[in-house]
């Protein structure tokens, strides 16, 4: 699938801000099941930006800025060339070895409710560790309801397990926490999806986990829905958490309170959801 | 179990240590007023000074005195020799550790360590993997502490490799000595301690990014006046001559780090930074940090900037990583190390969990990343509810615990409220690593438990310190 990314993000400082400083994991990187065939990334304020990697392969930019702008609008455009490969990561980067990604962190370190429920909704087996992810990945699909209202980018695994809801974010971290803690490293993964209703408009960005599985290495499963990675899915940025794979970490100095809005289109610029596109109007 | 005192060795032989000959002596003819007179002006001194600490936990006080106890300790110059060139041995086993784990992992190539004790270890950080840092030093700063159980052994019971803190005290325990007793003082050759904070700002400076443009800025980084060490802060930053500085009052521009001062920024080559790695930046780390400095992380990683200890040096002093130091200190020196860990229990593995559990009212138990004396269990002084309540925690959890044997900690005289008496003493000597080798100051803190009996020195539960001498012939 060709795929189509139009993401900016907008900002509306209060009072002019003096300073800026932002990290960004924007930026996707061709593997042997994605292709990236252009890529942009424009802040509209003068500024330094210096492209670097991170220790788990993602491409990093840091941005900063004086200046005294009211406001600050990213823009990133690209394409991106995927074939399905059956959720099976290949050729990906990263100086992290595999029991790296076992490790807890605050955002995902499961409570007893979500230990009992990881062992049930898996029903694990050993020797089978990929069905026992697609249960897992399926269970976490049905009783987690998608729902943008409660969780905010700070809400723990164990808090929107318990509420049974959450966004992509959340039902991520409860995959990654569940499959952790049955000894199956897995990270949690940020990039776009292609909606398969064909919705071109979209309010954010999308979420998923990888886990590794015996023989087949790094698998994607995406519990928000239900499915294992497809080529609708363009990958990002890799972490043990959000926070390792958040598309914008930043601060400043000065300007008061701030609004975000984001503007996504992700469109499958090879034909047929074009014309749905039109449909919409 | 005998206990070994310093000043009298192992009880009943009535015999006075060497060290100890004259301070016995003194001690004798000393009648009770002089040395409560001497106490008290102790605590004057240290209340003008302002010397405090915050105990965590404790409404009633947030700061109070640390118990300084007028009588010093002493050791022999032989015995310290062989202390001395065994912390060496040991931090620069430490240091060559660290480079090895951040950088090529030959360790856990040659099978040495488990490698998912490291990975998945939260003070591993993986954003110092392949990062080269000055000169290879990780550990500027350790506080190693040791404990003592007969003549001959002293035991390293842990390796401080983040921020370790007490050479305030060291330092003003040493002063205040002085002042109280000048001529017990001068009746001693003791090796000076005062040079410390010359061998620091000199170890800190050497270890500057290559600038080669001016004399390198140091600053120290306080996490505030509300963290407990704030008292030690800001009094090494005043005898190094450099700014303390709060995250506020730095930024960081194009990769550099800068301190705002009242003529301009003004650029920093190395930060002695006092507040812990995940609160260092708020970009890279915790993210609801408002102790750091947002983009610092970059700054270091562009090599900008000296982190005085290097971010991540926690894998090194994790208490589940100390069980394998003797075989580390053997792979990176080739030697065999001067100075032993004690025997420990790792609970990780199913045996030792057995046997720890069948033998909880004798053995020490830790938590893997617990600090300072808390969430820990002495067998022999716990109540049964608190060993039945160390077992359940044990059998949740096991790989987050270690055990040890309860060890007779050497004891020395001690003016308590009975008289003078022994309490169980460990020692903290600090040890300095830089461009030029490894520097250690002859002594070091020296914590005391004051109550009869116990073996918990922490402050944060009730210990206090000594001035510690080292003889120098």
């Amino acid at each position: 699938m060709r795929v189509r990314i139009e993401h900016e993000t907008h900002y509306e400082y209060d009072s002019p801000i003096r300073a800026l400083i932002q990290i960004l994991r924007m930026t996707p990187r061709s593997y042997a099941g994605q292709h990236v065939r252009r890529w942009r990334i424009e802040p509209n304020i003068d500024g330094h930006l210096r492209q670097t990697e991170d220790a788990l392969g993602n491409i990093v930019h840091h941005f900063s800025a004086e200046s005294g702008a009211r406001s600050l609008s990213l823009q990133v455009s690209g394409e991106v060339e995927t074939t399905d490969t059956g959720g099976v990561v290949k050729g990906g980067v990263t100086r992290a070895p595999d029991v790296y990604f076992l490790r807890e962190t605050a955002l995902t370190a499961p409570d007893e409710a979500l230990r009992v429920f990881a062992r049930e909704a898996s029903d694990f087996k050993p020797d089978d560790v990929l069905g026992s992810m697609h249960r897992l990945n399926n269970r976490i699909n049905a009783e987690v309801t998608f729902d943008t209202a409660p969780t905010q980018v700070v809400t723990t695994a164990n808090e929107a397990f318990a509420m049974r809801s959450g966004v992509c974010q959340d039902l991520t971290h409860i995959f990654v926490a569940c499959a952790r803690h049955l000894g199956v490293p897995a990270r949690y993964v940020s990039g776009y999806f292609v909606r398969i209703d064909g919705v071109v408009d979209q309010d954010a960005g999308h979420a998923w986990a990888e886990a590794q599985v015996p023989g087949l290495g790094w698998v994607g499963f995406d519990p928000a829905n239900g499915i294992s990675t497809t080529d609708a899915h363009v990958r990002v940025a890799v972490g043990l958490d959000y926070l390792g794979a958040a598309p914008i970490r930043g601060s400043r100095w000065g300007g008061g309170g701030e609004t975000m809005a984001v503007k996504l289109t992700v469109e499958d610029a090879g034909g047929s959801i074009q014309s749905q596109q039109q449909n919409q109007g | 179990m005998p206990v070994f005192d310093e000043m009298n060795g192992v009880a009943g032989s009535g015999e006075v240590r060497a060290p100890y000959e004259q301070l016995k002596h003194w001690l004798a003819r000393t009648p009770r007023e002089l040395l409560d007179t001497r106490r008290s002006q102790a605590e004057l001194f240290f209340r003008r000074i302002g010397i405090t600490f915050a105990v965590y936990g404790d409404e009633a006080a947030t700061e109070r005195l640390i118990p300084f106890d007028i009588i010093p300790r002493i050791i022999m110059k032989k015995e310290w020799d062989i202390v001395s060139r065994g912390l060496q041995q040991r931090v620069k086993a430490l240091n060559m550790f660290l480079a090895d784990l951040y950088g090529k992992q030959d360790i856990l190539r040659a099978g040495i360590i488990p490698p998912e004790l490291i990975f998945t270890n939260p003070f591993y950080c993986l954003e110092m993997q392949g990062l080269k840092v000055p000169h290879d030093i990780y550990c500027h700063i350790a506080g190693i502490d040791l404990v003592r159980v007969d003549e001959e052994t002293f035991y390293v019971l842990e390796d401080n490799a983040r921020t370790p803190s007490g050479v305030s005290y060291m330092l003003e325990n040493r002063e205040v000595t002085m002042r109280l007793f000048p001529e017990l003082y001068s009746r001693h050759r003791i090796m000076p301690v005062e040079n410390y904070p010359d061998a620091l700002l000199a170890c800190l400076q050497s270890v500057a990014p290559r600038s080669g443009r001016r004399e390198p800025n140091v600053a120290v980084l306080t996490p505030g006046q509300f963290n407990s060490a704030y008292y030690e802060h800001s009094f090494l930053a005043d005898k190094l001559g450099v700014e303390l500085v709060e995250a506020t009052d730095l930024f960081v521009k194009d990769d550099v780090v800068y301190m705002r001062t009242t003529e301009g920024p003004q650029r920093l080559d190395v930060l002695y930074r006092r507040v812990d790695d995940e609160y260092l930046d708020p970009l890279v780390f915790k993210p609801d940090s408002v102790l750091g400095v947002p983009g610092i992380f970059g700054a270091y990683q562009a090599g900008n900037i000296t982190l005085a200890n290097a971010v991540g040096t926690g894998i090194a002093d994790d208490k589940a990583v100390y069980t394998y130091m003797p075989e580390i200190v053997k792979f990176y020196t080739g030697e065999e190390p001067i100075l032993k860990n004690v025997p420990t229990w790792r609970c990780r593995d199913r045996e030792s969990l057995a046997y720890v559990l069948d033998n909880l009212p004798d053995l020490v138990v830790k938590e893997v990343n617990g600090s300072g004396g808390y969430g820990m269990l002495v067998g022999p002084h716990a109540t049964k509810g608190q060993i039945e309540e160390f077992r359940h925690k044990l059998k949740a959890d096991p790989s987050n615990f270690i055990a040890q044997p309860t060890l007779a900690l050497s004891t020395c005289p001690t003016f308590v409220a009975s008289g003078v008496a022994p309490r169980h003493v460990d020692l903290r000597p600090f040890v300095l690593s830089g461009a030029d080798g490894v520097e250690i100051i002859p002594g070091g803190l020296t914590r005391v438990a004051l109550k009869e009996g116990s073996l918990v020195v922490n402050s944060s539960q009730g210990g206090g310190t000594k001035d510690t001498w080292v003889l120098g012939a």
